[in-house]
């Protein structure tokens, strides 16, 4: 029904698809599973019409097409849930259903009473209970999701792809939306489904595609396969080279965080880091984790509870003191948190340190260079001058000169947020491998990660959020993807 | 869910109440020192005194809502009641819904510029319209060379338009609840009135939806331009008297009434009639405080305060919705 056949797409440097075929077919459940980076999101994109392939081509029924917006792909019956909901948090729940395709009375007028009753029925089909006419601002990620699945439904779409739509639904959800994709495909539409738990795919799906580093791997009947062939297939290298760990003896405690609160975001999160350890913050998108090593370092004020490091307590809201006192944070998006894109690589490198590098106010140029020269040669930053602007760079040298600019302050408490999204496999090697040489100095290290194979190849312990609170703690001997999932989603599976 | 779900009708009601409410209270308390306050004649030079601004806010409310800003619509409304004044001038028998046409026509085209460059060019709105507020006003500088209509240049029906009542209400102030009705129920029930506050709400959510956001944008400033446009054309016939600066200065009014008014200055919630009415009450402030006895230099720093309130109001709203949602978002797993 809906195919791609040999798809590439590149955003700058970095080849997200290469080659892809993908066939859909009405009446059938297809899996498409790999590791994060993969490219199944945008391969998503690319059937929603959100990106046009750079090269190769989308045909529908067999004939070639073209989408030239997501509302092209709609309109061809193609509805997609996205991974992370895209709601309008000022509208109402009902509107953001039927958003572009209310019904209408006379004059054209939206029914709003026709709008109101029919998100009524579909969540009735779904067997949730959401209010339509409350805005979408302030529902759980779980509620955003179901709102997501409700648009999708109410298309009547002949093709469905959903992107790890269960990541943040509880068992009882997920079986009703099983159910729902079920009986749609009994009615000949065909589905997508892209999920991370392995018991879904097999439950779910007829066919399964994997990806890895943007090509397809192998499709294959799902009766043909195991658990143990796909998770080869995904990974198909060797994991210890990736998360090269060093075992260390962790010291006394550096980081010490107790009853942290900020209304609305997380409460009462308490834990602690020793020097030499990798502890790792796991949880869904919006589990509150970025916000929490946020309120850490400074950025913002939490409401209630303490930040201890070297048993010393940190003022709240106070970024320089938390530098001062030997904290670094690494943000989750380079761009616009971690580097000035316009500045040179030089510039960004020292930017913390500029106080301490100039002499009665001024910083002067020598100083400057002499400090990025030896942290850039250290991380092995590949850039053409130092005095280039970094937005010339490429992403994964991008990250490693945000760790220069933090590491150069020679922080005692590291906290990197997502410090490998979107870079390059081997440059992730070397980003872990100075996390573990770091730890190894006695660095005390945390950091978030949406990667379970990151948290689970690099870290010594695993802290796990759910809805803002700290919901386990697991040893590293203990942590396997299943406890970790189990406890970020709450669910029983 | 019943009590969560009231407590987000209140909340979405209150924003115009408030307004209503401290437009009263104004009221009130200015009849009660002077109670000639609410005489017919002076309730009619304040419905008179709002119109033009409530029909520049109505306009400022639609590219608001899309997360944008037109700071033009000064400029616009100069040009536009000038345009006017130079056609009676040379066309002394134009009928007077030419004269309107062509003043909403050119409105239309400054607003369409506004757009087109902000579609185009992808620069937010906040500078271009900053760039085409001096540049219309430019164009009407050199238009007007120094020269000023006079009421005597104007036929006698036209600018009878300014001052006639139909049962006791200004004909000025009629044509500023036309526009507001028409506009509020675009805004309300319409799938592309909806769209503009999908814009305002999340553009990039907007576009992955694949709603033509440029488009849409576009014609809020084309909507903002056409009602600058009328009202140039409604200054003309009310005061008569036109030389280049009017309209000078009065782009932050507008913007003011409007956040006044309760629509959000990030786009996505508010709605017309709460920006009428922020204009209805920063006119009335204007003509109340002489009657109180307050310096009418208060007046501005009234009208900060006022600002200054409706935003604070709004985050408290914000704040105390959020939690209210939070609460109910449970579905009892």
């Amino acid at each position: 029904m809906l195919a791609l056949q040999r798809v590439s797409k590149s955003f700058g440097a970095v080849a997200a698809l290469r080659d892809v075929d993908l066939e859909l077919v009405a009446g059938e459940a297809h899996a498409l599973v790999g590791e994060n980076g993969a490219g199944k999101s945008t391969l998503v994109r690319i059937l929603a019409g959100v990106h046009p392939p750079d090269t190769g081509t989308v045909l529908l029924d067999g004939a070639p097409v073209t989408f030239g917006g997501p509302a092209d792909a709609r309109a061809a019956g193609i509805a997609v849930i996205y991974q992370e909901p895209t709601l309008f948090p000022d509208l109402s729940v009902a509107e953001n259903i039927f958003m572009g395709r209310q019904p209408r009375r006379s004059l054209r007028r939206i029914d709003t009473a026709a709008m109101r009753a029919r998100s009524r029925e579909l969540f009735d089909r779904l067997g949730v209970r959401l209010d339509p006419d409350r805005p979408a601002r302030g529902l759980s990620i779980a509620d955003q999701q179901l709102v997501e699945i409700a648009k999708a439904l109410s298309t009547n779409a002949r093709v469905l792809v959903m992107d790890e739509p269960t990541a943040a639904l509880s068992g009882v959800e997920v079986e009703r939306l099983f159910a729902v994709a079920r009986s749609l495909r009994d009615e000949g539409a065909a589905v997508l489904f892209i999920s991370h738990r392995f018991d879904e795919v097999f439950d779910l799906c007829e066919r399964i595609t994997v990806m890895r580093d943007g090509r397809r791997v192998d499709t294959a009947p799902a009766s043909q396969l195991t658990v143990d062939a796909l998770v080869r297939k995904m990974v198909g290298r060797d994991v210890a080279t990736l998360f090269p760990k060093v075992d260390t003896t962790p010291g006394d405690v550096r980081l010490d965080v107790r009853g942290l609160t900020r209304h609305g975001f997380f409460s009462d999160v308490s834990f602690t880091v020793r020097g030499g350890e990798i502890v790792a913050l796991a949880g869904l998108v919006g589990a509150g984790r970025s916000e929490v090593v946020r309120a850490v370092f400074g950025v913002d004020k939490p409401d209630a509870g303490e930040v201890r490091v070297d048993d010393k307590p940190l003022p709240a809201g106070d970024t320089p003191a938390a530098i001062a006192a030997g904290l670094a944070l690494v943000p989750e998006d380079r761009r616009q948190q971690g580097l000035v894109m316009e500045l040179s690589v030089e510039r960004n490198a020292t930017l913390p340190r500029r106080w301490a590098l100039s002499r009665a106010g001024l910083l002067f140029g020598g100083a400057e260079r002499r400090s990025a020269a030896t942290w850039t040669q250290r991380l092995q930053v590949k850039a053409g001058r130092p005095t280039d602007p970094v937005a010339t760079l490429s992403g994964g040298n991008q990250q490693k000169v945000v760790l220069a600019k933090w590491l150069s302050t020679e922080p005692r408490v590291l906290i990197v947020d997502e410090p490998t999204r979107g870079i390059d496999v081997g440059t992730k090697a070397e980003v872990h491998r100075l996390l573990s040489e770091l730890a190894a100095d006695g660095v005390a290290v945390l950091m978030v990660s949406s990667e379970l194979p990151e948290v689970l190849g690099m870290a010594d312990r695993v802290l796990v959020m759910r809805e803002g609170r700290l919901v386990a703690d697991i040893p590293r001997a203990g942590a396997d993807e299943e406890s970790v999932m189990v406890a970020a989603t709450g669910a029983q599976s | 869910m019943t009590a969560p779900t009231t407590a987000v009708h209140r909340v979405f009601v209150v924003r115009e109440l408030g307004i209503a409410l401290a437009l009263v209270l104004l009221v009130g308390v200015t009849f009660a020192v002077n109670t000639r306050f609410l005489s017919a004649q002076n309730v009619k030079d304040l419905l008179l005194g709002s119109t033009i601004l409530a029909i520049l806010a109505v306009g400022q409310a639609i590219v608001i809502i899309t997360r944008n800003v037109d700071l033009s619509v000064g400029s616009i409304l100069g040009l536009a009641a000038f345009a006017t004044g130079n056609l009676f001038v040379s066309n002394p028998g134009m009928p007077i819904p030419v004269a309107l046409l062509a003043g909403i026509g050119l409105g239309a085209l400054c607003g369409a510029v506004n757009g087109g460059l902000i579609a185009a060019a992808r620069v937010p709105a906040l500078v271009v319209t900053l760039g085409t507020l001096y540049v219309f006003r430019g164009v009407d500088y050199t238009w007007a060379t120094g020269k000023q209509i006079n009421a005597a240049d104007m036929p006698h029906n036209f600018l009878a338009l300014g001052t006639r009542s139909i049962l006791g209400v200004p004909v000025l102030a009629l044509f500023a609840v036309v526009v507001l009705i028409g506009a509020g129920i675009f805004l309300r029930s319409y799938r592309s009135g909806r769209e503009l506050y999908a814009i305002g709400s999340d553009p990039d959510a907007a576009r992955l939806y694949g709603i033509p956001v440029g488009r849409r944008v576009f014609w809020a400033f084309v909507a903002s331009g056409a009602l600058a446009g009328l009202a140039g054309v409604l200054h003309a016939a009310r005061f008569g008297t036109i030389d280049a600066n009017a309209g000078l200065g009065s782009e932050l009014n507008v913007v003011a009434a409007v956040v006044v008014g309760g629509v959000a200055i990030f786009g996505g919630s508010g709605s017309v009639y709460g920006a009428a009415l922020g204009a209805v009450l920063l006119t009335t402030i204007g003509s109340a405080l002489p009657v109180l006895g307050i310096n009418p230099f208060w007046q501005r720093a009234a009208v900060g305060v006022l600002i200054l309130a409706a935003i604070g109001l709004d985050r408290s709203l914000a704040v105390r919705l959020a939690r209210r949602l939070r609460g109910g978002s449970d579905r009892g797993r």
